[in-house]
């Protein structure tokens, strides 16, 4: 029961951090229909700027507070890796609009390989690792026994995911921009019709999108301490994975997926393998994507002749 | 205003000046932490920053004066550009024609040439490094055209069939003994057989979801070649595979080998040549078989296929075993290509055969012009010879330093020539196609024209 509920805990964290990843990717799915395929190391890279930005304030500025600096680093981390996905999407996917079906798709790959590339050039191969953020945790259970912890970070986390997917939830639901965002997902030719700006929008879908990813790379850090430049492409993955299973374009969708990867992934680790914990995240995106293209909480996509 | 008013025929010099400052700043801001700030282990294992700021502006600096040589190509005169973009003139389509016919010389000549010029030992890894390697990513190109030029599947995955084929000579070779002459066929076969099993799920898909699900078809069996020990010897891989022989004679110093066989003195360079030629004939047996399926009903249908998935099925040809039969060859081909790789290196590990590859062979494909032979062939010597260079480029540490290495940027380069490929020409090197069927008339058409598939 202890190993039960300690895997429980484990399972939600990791599944926040790709639910905030796949918000990312469900957005612009939903708004351009493209696989942003750069979106994990976006993830990575914005993990990579709240890093330097941490160590900078705490050894440049020489700022004691940990959970300040942090703060800080993680705000700094936003603002960047939105101009980043701002940069990336001006340069590599706006000429493309209008190309062929393809091309997009490839361009991104491109994209990912260039991005995780450049961190390695710019900021070397080994691992980053920073600790003692934010370190506690609740212990429950028996008394020196083998109990069940709960990080102070997991609790953030957790909680963070749940306040962010509201407030985009109510971004894209209840407010103008969100009103822009979903005409241009309908039909983005009828929307410039009305005077909507469809390419404003999109920027901002991709600005979004990039904060959250965002958080996601700094909460990443907050708990498992460590960045490399391989870090994109895996949980880029899962967080697409996460964003099918819940149902493309669907906000909600994509962090109930990603809490559903992150549960399964970390109960196939304990219960069956650790070495085919991936097979897991592939094996249930292809049988989703072959048996359940619209997800949990996705509409069907008609095809019209 | 005045100074934004276009004007026809003089360059715009205080709006493009705007526009490549307004590019530098946003490098600027982008490159800042980054760039700016290494972090950097130090021997207590703490982090520890050093600053470049110089990083930083030279970054802005190359930014500002790329993006002003942009505008200044985009802005040319018009008439210039229309002569660009002009329909095929003669000579150009005589180039076209002559052009696999020379480069087709080349490549039998290469070897020799090589040899001559630089004898034994420097012409080794000429041979190994630039012709045995490009060969191979053209074979695996010209493989891939079939499924995702011709027949309009985009497939992520393709590497998987090329470790199929690798691991297929690796374990019969070293298991049962078995000649490659052998295992060649059994190779594709398995990898056929493969192609098949992972394309029958799948055909139900369209575009990006189905390229989605050839990426995790293609990890999992990576996943699968790492951690089943038994089986593949996990990361370690498997060594020791025998290495080729001219049809039953190794290439050794001994007795009954090929040297001692046809009485010449014994150089390693022997057995590069042959497998340079070697890997050249199987690349044309892919050229040869594709440019002839083109012709057949089930080519012709592929291309139906790619055009109008729909309309083809209300023509009555059956989607399903067309979209097997484009995976299952280009599997096969990518098996034979596998099993090539196997034995010319003696080793392989599933560190062959990521992601990274799967998309160094779209990317050649893409870049060549889909559904175009020469296109890829041309594609693969720019990208993969283009890539090998990098390593020449020694002189490179007079000016940088000695811990610069040009190699490291090779997948950095690689990147970025994908995305400036599409914005730049996204119908690839070759824009034009040759349709296989025509009436009259043969006609080259602008690859604008044709569609890409469905999925």
């Amino acid at each position: 029961m202890e190993v039960f509920l300690q895997q429980l805990i484990n399972g939600l964290t990791l599944g926040s951090i790709y639910g905030l990843i796949a918000i990312g990717y469900t957005m612009v799915f939903g708004i351009i229909g493209m696989v942003n395929f750069a979106h994990g190391d976006v993830f990575m890279l914005s993990s990579f700027i709240g890093l330097i930005i941490y160590v900078a304030i705490t050894q440049l500025l020489g700022l004691s507070s940990p959970m300040f600096a942090f703060l800080l680093a993680l705000a700094a981390s936003m603002v960047l890796t939105s101009l980043w996905n701002w940069s990336i999407e001006r340069v590599a996917y706006r000429p493309l609009r209008g190309s062929f079906r393809l091309a997009p798709l490839i361009s991104a790959i491109g994209m990912s390989i260039f991005l995780s590339n450049f961190v390695q050039v710019v900021q070397g191969p080994r691992s980053k690792s920073i600790n003692g953020i934010l370190s506690g945790t609740f212990n429950f259970g028996a008394d020196g026994g083998f109990g069940v912890s709960l990080p102070y970070s997991s609790i953030v986390i957790f909680f963070v995911t749940v306040i962010l997917l509201a407030i985009f939830w109510y971004i894209v639901q209840r407010t103008p921009l969100g009103r822009a965002q979903r005409a241009c997902e309908q039909d983005r030719k009828m929307a410039s019709l009305l005077g909507i700006d469809v390419d404003a929008t999109i920027s901002i879908t991709f600005v979004m999108g990039a904060a959250l990813a965002a958080v996601a790379g700094c909460l990443y850090l907050l708990k498992y301490g460590s960045v490399n430049f391989a870090d994109g492409f895996l949980p880029g993955v899962k967080a697409f994975t996460a964003a099918v299973l819940g149902g493309i374009g669907s906000l909600p969708g994509a962090v109930i997926g990603g809490l559903l990867i992150g549960l399964i992934e970390v109960f196939w680790s304990y219960y069956i393998s650790t070495d085919y914990k991936d097979v897991a995240a592939f094996s249930i995106l292809a049988v989703t994507l072959i048996f359940l293209p619209s997800g949990i909480l996705g509409r069907p996509e008609v095809e019209k002749v | 205003m005045a100074t934004t008013n276009k004007n026809d025929d003089g360059f715009n010099w205080a709006f493009a000046l705007k526009e490549a400052a307004f590019a530098a700043i946003i490098t600027a801001g982008l490159s800042f932490p980054i760039l700016a700030l290494r972090t950097d282990m130090d021997i207590s294992n703490k982090l520890i920053l050093n600053q470049r700021w110089s990083w930083l502006i030279v970054a802005a600096v190359l930014v500002f004066v790329g993006r002003l040589a942009v505008l200044s190509y985009a802005a040319r005169p018009k008439s210039t550009r229309a002569a660009s973009t002009a329909p095929q003139s003669d000579s150009s389509k005589f180039i076209a024609k002559w052009i696999s016919a020379v480069g087709l010389l080349a490549l039998f000549l290469f070897p020799i040439v090589v040899t001559s010029a630089l004898g034994g030992q420097g012409a080794l890894k000429w041979i190994n490094n630039y012709g045995v390697q490009i060969m191979i990513y053209i074979m695996l190109g010209w493989g891939l055209n079939i499924v995702v030029g011709l027949a309009g599947l985009l497939d992520l995955g393709y590497v998987a069939f090329y470790a199929v084929g690798a691991y297929a000579y690796a374990l019969l070779s070293t298991h049962y003994g078995l000649s490659f002459w052998i295992c060649l066929p059994l190779a594709g076969i398995l990898a056929a057989t493969w192609g098949v099993i992972l394309g029958f799920p799948v055909l139900r898909l369209r575009g990006d979801y189905l390229a989605i699900v050839t990426l995790a078809f293609g990890e999992i069996i990576r996943i699968v070649l790492i951690n089943w020990v038994d089986f593949s010897g996990g990361y370690a891989g498997v060594s020791s595979i025998p290495r080729i022989t001219f049809f039953g004679l190794p290439f050794n110093d001994n007795v009954g080998s090929f040297s001692n066989f046809f009485g010449l003195t014994y150089s390693p360079i022997h057995r590069t040549i042959f497998l340079f030629y070697l890997i050249l004939c199987l690349a044309l047996l892919t050229n040869y078989v594709t440019m002839r399926l083109r012709r057949l009903p089930v080519g012709r249908a592929w291309e139906a296929l790619r055009e109008d998935e729909i309309a083809c099925r209300s023509l009555g040809i059956n989607t399903t075993s067309t979209k097997l039969t484009a995976f299952a060859l280009g599997a096969m081909f990518a098996g034979f290509a596998g099993s090539f790789f196997a034995v010319r290196q003696g080793f392989v590990s599933p560190e062959s055969f990521t992601f990274l590859e799967s998309a160094t062979i779209l990317a050649i494909v893409v870049l060549g012009g889909m559904g175009s032979q020469i296109g890829v062939a041309i594609a693969a010597v720019v990208l993969i010879g283009g890539t090998e260079l990098l390593r020449e480029l020694e002189w490179t540490k007079q000016i940088f330093g000695q811990d610069f290495d040009p190699a490291q940027y090779r997948s950095l380069i690689f990147g970025a020539a994908m995305v400036i490929m599409m914005i730049w020409k996204p119908r690839g090197i070759v824009s034009t196609r040759e349709p296989s069927i025509f009436l009259k008339e043969k006609k080259s058409v602008s690859g604008d024209l044709v569609a890409e598939g469905h999925g």
